[in-house]
């Protein structure tokens, strides 16, 4: 029978046994947690008759809010495999002097710096930040869903779809050992012909797509769908920062296709893009990828900066000050974002004049951020603060944040990046502004709208914990990374013969140690607040005493989210509420009209995910047969036209009666 | 509560009103601006490539503006504005992403392959 | 539906802080697409950069010169000119509430569309076997992308059309497939200002000494 090689080329195409990394205890180990532990999920799942209720109520939903808390899932469950990324490539790095080797070896460890940049900026910054936007935007805004509801659906399960690809990248055949962004010629098929390169290519285009689509429903959703009376200038300032977001998402995202595509073409139709013969130009790719890539930090940044801005109102109990020179700093930024990214690639070589215009641009840059350090400081400036967890990670961004920033203006000098360029130093600014920026935010977020989300408030003790852990932790952990880049450690070296450079890298293990009792303190955060849900119950659907009409809602909201439209009309529009004494109808209510959940999301990125896989294994059967499935399952899904349904009155009576209960008895 | 027993697509003046004379004045337009830069070219009228090129170059751009009037309807008030917001923004990036990348990678070979450049 | 909306900021009168009866936000389809349209732009300013830039690097390969046709290329530029207006006149004829003519002219603008593919085709045929294929060199490989890339949308565009086609059929002018058509309008007229670039850009400054 198997004398026919070529049918099982062409089933199998490049999947053999050998794909499967026996040989390797690590990952093996791996294996064996995980798929011990995804059987028992597996099983407790069924045991539990869980099934019906996952489907109806979470996958198939268009509940924003529902998908806005998916996402958050999603992106807590990748940090856990990015942060053991991470702390493995510390401790490898802590010990692999002389002729100690570490226990890394070279090819793993390649795989495994490309694979904790991969996941932590597009499966746990993307879909933490998502997710909060998902969750948040339609509340903020007092509408009931987004623009294109089932879009939002087939979005996540997109994003998800790529982090599932990601994971499988772990065991069966191996990730990219290019680095985070795949620079060629390196990650052409020549000097990388295995199948990592087509694992990240093919894991962030199928991601890449649920961004794309995301960003034009929440951008739509911000024009089209404000509540009657919130002109843009009376905008809760997240929302304007989630905008700007997303205009930069729509912008940058096809970049990143393209050029994603184009190395495609390169590995699989052997063009000659960046190849080093026919005329290919390598630096083409780094050009373009940075064009998206610049943007993509600020994508990352603008919401947290709503967030800080939101909490830092709520916290001092006054209005946000500045709240125009805000919008206007998030505006600037989001022109200015395009015009800097070169200051990636200084040491390309083209030139003084090319040079200085981007360093020069990158130097302006950081004024407008520096505008909004200082509007949050005068915010601050004799108002009530208290310092609950939300801001005390909003303190410890404005320290960090600040370090980062100011690293970043050094290495926007072309000169000084010439020495600097990835070394180490490059590497301690960037997390330096990300965690300490966008990670700390995200936490901010996260323990601020907690209670809006799930009803009860989060475990001051712990959240507590986790702040001061991933502070200091931070601190340990790239600090001295600044002074290896300073004595001129390059970034990705597995093994190093400096003895005097160890107690440098062992400082910085040390830190992620520190960093690792953090999210173990978040986690058991998470466990405790759960189990004392009844005693930190938010009733009022307003535990802070909030300014935006999120907080005018129950906790959680009612999958309407508002019985009646809200009427806005000033900025803060639920703190001008209750300064007017706002009573809650409690009778009158109509009918409400609401969007049908869908199996069409989680079907067609489960199809992309197939037609992914075999894309990479070189399965042409199976790649060709999935995405004429593709296609055949999106035209099939257009001919459903039966999309919505109303809520009758009597079922919102019903909640809103509840509601009422509840509240005559807070 | 009437409305709401149909299907909530009760805003039937969706998109722009369109009319024939104003189909029928692109096409023209658009014919006169693709036949005279194939001409130009075809029929080597000019001595210069670089006039040539600037020629054509001029002709495309006023055709893209002919279509973006006469076939895509844009103007300054339809959906408030926000699509020709999206549209001038939209291109001022592919103006950055077209001329920045050329003037970078222009400048990368002048300096890093100046045998290459003649 | 603001109709309903108690807007009291005058003189002593209370704030009305909700909208009293059904509020519906305004449909988003249309702003939607013409922003998805602005992200694909994006995607071809890429291929258009990259052309530009390998747009010389023949690695002593055929030149666009030597093989560009372009009375070929007139041929395929009028068909999609033509199929312009077809779409308008089923713009036109949806406007005025007919189905059968609404299809009949979107069929029309489907056989254009198919006729500027079939040479597309017919041209990278050619070139292939004139020694010009996508591994040619970098400006080969640009050039097929950029103008591929446009090709496929063509096609994805025609599948569109088609199932547009029986959506009609079925369900006639409904409002959900007014917007249908009104979006694959923005499309097609999208990907005519794509080709007003490429044969510009690329066929005829190809050409050129």
């Amino acid at each position: 029978m198997f004398e026919n090689l070529d049918l099982t080329k062409l089933i199998f195409g490049r999947l053999t046994w050998d794909a499967i990394p026996f040989h390797d205890p690590i990952i093996l180990g791996t294996f064996a947690v995980v798929a011990v532990g995804g059987v028992a999920m597996l099983a407790a799942i069924t045991r539990y008759k869980l099934w019906g209720y996952l489907w109806n109520e979470w996958f198939t939903t268009i509940d924003h809010k529902k998908i806005g808390i998916m996402y958050i899932i999603l992106g807590l469950v990748m940090l856990l495999r990015g942060f053991a990324d991470a702390i493995m490539m510390r401790l490898h790095q802590a010990m692999a002097f002389g002729d100690a080797t570490g226990y890394l070896p070279p090819h793993h460890y390649d795989q495994i710096f490309t694979a904790h940049g991969v996941i932590m900026i597009f499966f746990v910054a993307m879909p933490l930040v998502t997710g909060i936007m998902n969750y948040l935007i339609p509340l903020q805004i007092g509408t009931r869903d987004v623009a294109f509801p089932f879009l939002n659906n087939f979005s996540f399960w997109m994003t998800t779809g790529g982090a599932v690809l990601m994971m499988a990248s772990l065991f069966v055949g191996e990730f990219a050992k290019t680095g985070w962004l795949a620079y060629p010629p390196l990650s052409g098929i020549l000097q990388s012909p295995g199948v990592g390169v087509d694992y990240y290519i093919w894991a962030l285009q199928i991601a890449g797509v649920g961004t794309l689509l995301s960003g034009v429903n929440l951008l739509v959703t911000i024009v089209k769908m404000r509540a009657p009376g919130m002109t843009l200038m009376k905008m809760p300032v997240f929302t304007w920062t989630s905008l700007c977001t997303n205009v930069l998402i729509v912008a940058a995202f096809p970049v990143l296709t393209a050029v994603l595509g184009m190395l495609t073409m390169d590995r699989y139709l052997d063009t000659a893009f960046f190849t080093n013969d026919l005329g290919g130009n390598a630096m083409m790719y780094v050009n373009l990828i940075w064009i998206w890539g610049h943007p993509e930090v600020y994508i990352l940044i603008l919401p947290v900066f709503g967030i800080f801005s939101e909490i830092v109102a709520t916290y001092s109990r006054k209005p946000l000050f500045g709240y125009t020179s805000m919008v206007y700093a998030t505006v600037v930024i989001t022109v200015l974002s395009y015009l800097v990214w070169l200051h990636h690639f200084f040491t390309m070589g083209s030139g003084a004049s090319v040079n200085s215009f981007f360093g020069i641009t990158t130097m302006i840059i950081s004024i407008p951020t520096g505008a909004k350090i200082f509007n949050w400081l005068f915010t601050m400036f004799r108002g009530r603060i208290r310092f609950d967890v939300p801001m005390l990670w909003t303190l410890g961004f404005m320290v960090t944040f600040v370090i980062g920033g100011m690293t970043g203006v050094l290495l926007a000098v072309p000169p000084v990046d010439f020495v600097l360029h990835n070394s180490l130093f490059l590497i301690a600014h960037f997390h330096n502004v990300i965690i300490g920026g966008v990670l700390f935010g995200l936490f901010a977020g996260i323990t601020y709208w907690f209670p809006k989300a799930t009803g009860y408030k989060l475990d001051e003790f712990w959240g507590k914990m986790s702040f001061w852990f991933w502070l200091i932790g931070f601190y340990f952990a790239f600090m001295p990374l600044y002074v290896l880049g300073l004595m001129g450690v390059t970034r990705r070296v597995s093994h190093f013969e400096d003895q005097s450079l160890q107690i440098w890298f062992q400082i910085a293990a040390f830190g992620a140690v520190l960093i690792a009792v953090g999210i173990a303190a978040f986690i058991i955060q998470l466990v405790v607040s759960f189990k004392r849900r009844e005693a930190l119950k938010d009733e009022t659907g307003d535990p802070w005493d909030g300014r935006t009409l999120e907080w005018s809602t129950s906790s959680p909201p009612p999958p309407y989210n508002f019985a009646f439209t809200p009427q806005v009309h000033d900025l803060d529009a639920w703190w001008q509420m209750k300064q007017h004494g706002f009573q809650r109808p409690e009778s009158g209510f109509i009918p409400i009209h609401m969007p049908k959940g869908t199996w069409a999301g989680i079907v067609l990125s489960g199809i992309s995910v197939v037609c992914g896989f075999a894309l990479i294994w070189h399965m042409w059967l199976l790649a060709g047969v999935s995405f004429v499935g593709l296609i055949a399952t999106a035209i099939y899904h257009t001919f459903d036209y039966d999309r919505d349904y109303y809520i009758p009155a009597e079922e919102v009576e019903r909640i809103e009666a509840e509601r009422t209960r509840v509240l005559a008895n807070v | 509560m009437s409305e709401h027993t149909h299907d909530h697509d009760h805003h039937e003046a969706e998109g722009p009103h369109v009319s024939l004379k104003e189909y029928v004045t692109g096409f023209v337009l658009a014919v006169f601006l693709t036949v005279i830069p194939f001409w130009v070219v075809m029929g080597n009228v000019f001595e210069s490539s670089t006039t040539t090129a600037i020629v054509i170059l001029a002709f495309a751009l006023v055709q893209i503006i002919v279509h973006m009037v006469y076939f895509l309807h844009m103007n300054f008030h339809s959906e408030g504005g926000w699509n020709m917001l999206a549209l001038i923004f939209t291109l001022i990036l592919v103006f950055i992403t077209l001329a920045g990348s050329l003037w970078v990678m222009h400048n990368l070979n002048v300096n890093m392959m100046p045998g290459m450049m003649n | 539906m603001s109709d309903n909306t108690m807007t009291a900021n005058t003189q002593k009168a209370p704030l009305e802080f909700l909208v009293k009866g059904d509020h519906h936000p305004q449909n988003g389809t249309l702003l939607g697409f013409w922003i998805y349209l602005m992200s694909d732009c994006l995607i071809f300013a890429c291929l258009f950069a990259t052309y530009g830039v390998l747009g010389r690097s023949y690695a002593g390969g055929p030149t666009g010169m030597e093989l560009f046709d372009l009375n070929l290329i007139a041929i395929s530029t009028s068909l999609l000119l033509v199929s312009s207006i077809t779409y308008g006149f089923a713009m036109l004829q949806m406007q005025a509430n007919k189905v059968k003519g609404t299809m009949f002219w979107l069929a029309v603008t489907g056989l254009l569309g198919a006729g500027f593919l079939g040479l597309e085709v017919y041209e990278f045929h050619h070139l292939i076997h004139a020694g010009a294929g996508p591994q040619t060199s970098g400006f080969w490989t640009a050039f097929f992308a950029l103008v591929g890339t446009h090709g496929l949308h063509v096609f994805f565009g025609i599948v569109w059309l088609v199932t547009l086609l029986f959506q009609l059929k079925k369900h006639g002018l409904i409002p959900a497939n007014k917007r249908r058509v009104f979006c694959l309008s923005m499309f097609w007229h999208f990907l005519d200002v794509v080709w007003i670039g490429v044969f510009t850009f690329v066929y005829l400054m190809g050409v050129l000494p």
